[in-house]
């Protein structure tokens, strides 16, 4: 990627009448990512008037190029520095470095290697017990019983949350990703019902409503060191509430969606329960549970051999990156041996998900559970797709599994 | 340009070139080597792309840094004196035969 200044050798950019945050697209968005990528290395959406990149290689770049796609005038449609965010900004997802680079380092250290191998044994007998409890029933709803139901069992207890409004935990997630939407129906409802929602999760992210031991304390912890301000410690909080749930669910929903629909990968699962941690990966590079994001230019640039001007915002199609035939083979299909390696579903650069270790170990203990203690998954029922303007995921996929 | 060997547990080893500018990782998971799982991709997040380096080259690498070290703490095997991340080994002509052992297993 270089500067503009060799004009003369920058081609047109096709102007496509696709909405991406349209209910239609969001129910099959495959064929119409092929036609995002086959356009061109970036196209523009009159529908919103931004630029977007659906190839692998132009979506990587980006990612890679904090300084000149940055993420502090929003990582949605809204142009921070032209309209007021819904909410405070994110301290970690909505800025550069060099203010990114200290709450971030906060958030890896909390959400590290080393942590996860404490939480290993206690995320491993949660998920095993998810399983005889679904083995007794025999038949449910993949989503609610099990995508959703394993994640609220394990992810508010690491962070130290207290019992009681858990039931705000999904639909404030919710809400955040649609916020990152355009002003449809879909962000505008979302936030209108948003207080309540919003109340709660301020109120969790203080210091005195985290247990001892928990991320969030661990996060509260550091103020104390100094690396960050007691004023920041609630808002690094909540970009776990916002970030570190709704994701992991529609993470292990793909991955359990997958598995019933590829019954020849699902046996290579049964056969060696080792593949599960990257079978849960390749299922996050199939369906790319966050579909999307943007970033705004900070100067002019030249992006795929096209001139973008300064303050445009760019869209990032990362499921239509993790399924660029210049970069994967046979990427329609659903592989547990893949190298999935590079994919861009947690995104990738100094922005790439902070809680990807998290998602990793949730998704490997949950299929490797199933693989060992289940012989078959079949799907029962018409799945229901669940609509959001940047996760994709079911809303219930009705399941009957037989005992291994 | 510069060549690594990799020794796998049970001594087996593979020799690979590198391009300009790549980093250990990414030499070893374009030659679709096992042993490297680079989960994160190469962006310094996971600890999967744990190698202990040959004590000949340990001096002759570059310097770790903060982030590195904190991650070096929860490999899946035993951090040892000589352990590095292969992501954050950029490849130098300076480097070339570099020898880099693979751990039992990245998680």
């Amino acid at each position: 990627m270089t500067a503009l200044g060799s004009s003369s050798t920058t081609s047109a950019v096709p102007h496509l009448d696709v909405d991406p945050f349209a209910i239609e697209f969001f129910a099959d968005p495959f064929p119409t990512h092929e036609v995002l990528r086959e356009a061109g290395p970036v196209v523009y959406l009159d529908k919103w008037n931004v630029y977007g990149v659906a190839r692998y290689a132009e979506v990587h770049a980006m990612l890679n190029d904090p300084m000149t796609f940055c993420s502090s005038r929003g990582v949605g449609l809204s142009d921070f520095k032209k309209e007021k965010p819904w909410r405070p900004p994110s301290l970690i997802l909505e800025a550069d470095p060099p203010a990114h680079t200290r709450t971030r380092a906060v958030l890896s250290r909390v959400l590290s290697p080393s942590v996860m191998k404490q939480v290993r044994d206690g995320f491993t007998a949660a998920a095993e017990a998810r399983v005889d409890a679904l083995l007794d029933k025999r038949s449910f709803d993949a989503i609610e019983d099990l995508a959703e139901a394993y994640p609220l069992s394990v992810f508010p207890n690491a962070l130290g949350l207290k019992t009681e409004g858990r039931e705000h935990l999904l639909p404030y997630a919710s809400l955040v990703f649609n916020a990152f939407g355009p002003p449809n129906q879909l962000r505008q409802e979302a936030i209108e019902r948003s207080a309540p929602h919003q109340a709660y999760i301020a109120e969790q992210c203080q210091r005195e409503n985290l247990a001892p031991g928990g991320f969030g304390a661990c996060i509260h912890a550091r103020v104390d060191e100094g690396e960050i301000t007691a004023a920041e410690a609630p808002l690094l909080v909540r970009s776990l509430l916002s970030a570190g749930l709704d994701t992991t669910v529609n993470g292990l929903g793909a991955a359990v969606y997958c598995l019933a629909r590829f019954p020849d990968q699902w046996q290579l699962l049964r056969d060696n329960p080792a593949l599960a941690r990257n079978a849960f990966e390749e299922a996050v590079r199939f369906e790319s549970p966050v579909q999307t994001f943007f970033r705004t230019t900070t100067r002019e640039v030249e992006l795929g051999g096209a001139p973008v001007g300064e303050g445009e915002k760019v869209l990032m199609f990362l499921g239509a990156a993790n399924r660029d035939p210049r970069r994967w083979d046979k990427p329609d299909g659903y592989d547990i041996n893949r190298r999935t390696s590079g994919h861009v579903g947690f995104g990738s650069g100094i922005h790439m998900c902070v809680g990807q270790l998290v998602a990793r170990l949730e998704g490997e203990v949950m299929l490797s559970a199933l693989a060992r203690r289940v012989a078959k998954i079949e799907i029962t029922g018409e799945p229901k797709r669940r609509f959001n303007n940047t996760l994709r995921g079911l809303d219930s996929l009705p399941v009957t599994i037989t005992p291994a | 340009m510069a060549a690594i060997t990799f020794i796998h547990p049970n001594g087996r080893s593979d020799r690979v070139e590198t391009s300009d500018g790549e980093s250990a990782m990414q030499a070893a998971t374009r030659h679709g080597l096992d042993g490297i799982l680079a989960e994160c991709g190469g962006n310094a997040m996971c600890a999967t792309c744990h190698v202990y380096v040959d004590d000949d080259w340990l001096a002759r690498l570059p310097p770790m840094s903060d982030d590195e070290d904190a991650l070096l703490d929860g490999t899946a095997c035993d951090r040892l004196p000589n352990s590095r991340l292969s992501c954050q080994i950029r490849m130098t002509p300076a480097l070339d035969e570099l020898v880099l052992r693979l751990p039992e297993r990245q998680v």
